[in-house]
């Protein structure tokens, strides 16, 4: 600290190897609080904002399901399967869906927000713009956080074929079946396309596709699973079976 | 640095102990709201997305 007894020019250049040590010090703190910050804060902080979306958008749907009109099933038409609830393309940002995996939790329900920008996947699962809306025809495209940000797809390499995804609307409930998973560049945009992996096929199929970072902690690769439309189900039947709770084996 | 900054400080030490800890809730503060979010919009270790870049 004080080594005003000593040579002025030893003294100040044990000052400045004094300081330059405490900033790196400090350098150092700032960075462990970084990661405390990234693996942690955020992900408790999302994690409570996605729990409440996800309780609004229930009292909502619970309010208004009396006033919802039924939905008609346009059955011909492109890209309309039977009953989609979600005819139009919610503003960038909103939550529309819940989805619901019973491999991750019985407790599990994220909120889906449309959008895949970084605000997007803070405040849930986001649904690749311009791809399918639940329950349409093509690929119902989503990504979502496998550390960090409340990490609604923390567990996504523990789900096996045949695995429930469960997509919740306002009207309806879409049962997906987990069918194959790959790893795959981060610029390989073919996996969210109509027919997953072929692109310019016209669809016939309602898909399902998540797509997650991967490894985890890392931007490298990315890890996506496909997933088939099973059932649909009106809100107003409850919660459909496919909501069980798996075992985890 | 640190010698400095408690040198600077006054009243008694329980003072300058107190300014010292407002002073580091304020850094971090800055740091959860501001700073960090902006570092990992750059970093993006966690980015899921697919896309044509």
């Amino acid at each position: 600290m004080s080594a005003a007894g000593s040579a002025p020019g030893g003294s100040r250049a044990r000052a400045a190897v004094g300081v330059v040590g405490e900033l790196l010090v400090t350098a150092g703190l700032l960075t462990l609080l970084f990661v405390v910050w990234q693996l942690y804060w955020t992900d408790f902080t999302s994690g409570r904002a996605q729990a409440a979306e996800v309780d609004q958008l229930q009292s909502r749907w619970a309010t208004s399901a009396p006033a919802t009109p039924g939905t008609v099933p346009t059955p011909g038409a492109p890209g309309a399967a039977p009953g989609v609830a979600v005819d139009v393309t919610p503003p960038q940002g909103d939550a529309f869906a819940i989805a619901y995996v019973p491999r991750f939790g019985s407790g599990y329900a994220v909120p889906v927000v449309e959008g895949t920008g970084t605000s997007d996947l803070q405040e849930g699962i986001g649904h690749y713009r311009g791809t399918a809306l639940p329950g349409q025809v093509g690929n119902l495209a989503l990504a979502g956080h496998r550390v960090t940000y409340g990490k609604p797809f923390n567990l996504i390499a523990d789900l096996q074929d045949g695995d429930a995804v469960v997509v919740a609307t306002a009207t309806q409930w879409f049962t997906y079946r987990v069918q194959s998973h790959e790893i795959v560049r981060p610029s390989q945009v073919s996996v969210i396309a109509p027919v997953p992996d072929q692109p310019g096929a016209t669809p016939t199929q309602a898909w399902l596709t998540m797509t997650a970072c991967h490894p985890m902690h890392s931007a490298r690769q990315r890890y996506v699973v496909h997933a088939l439309l099973e059932s649909v189900q009106d809100r107003s039947a409850g919660p459909p079976a496919s909501l069980a709770p798996v075992g985890q084996g | 640095m640190y010698a400095w900054w408690w040198r600077i400080l006054p009243g008694p030490w329980w003072v300058r102990l107190l300014l010292s800890l407002v002073a580091v809730a304020a850094v971090v503060l800055l740091c959860f709201e501001v700073v960090f979010p902006a570092v990992a919009e750059r970093l993006a270790i966690n980015d899921g997305t697919v896309d044509g870049r």
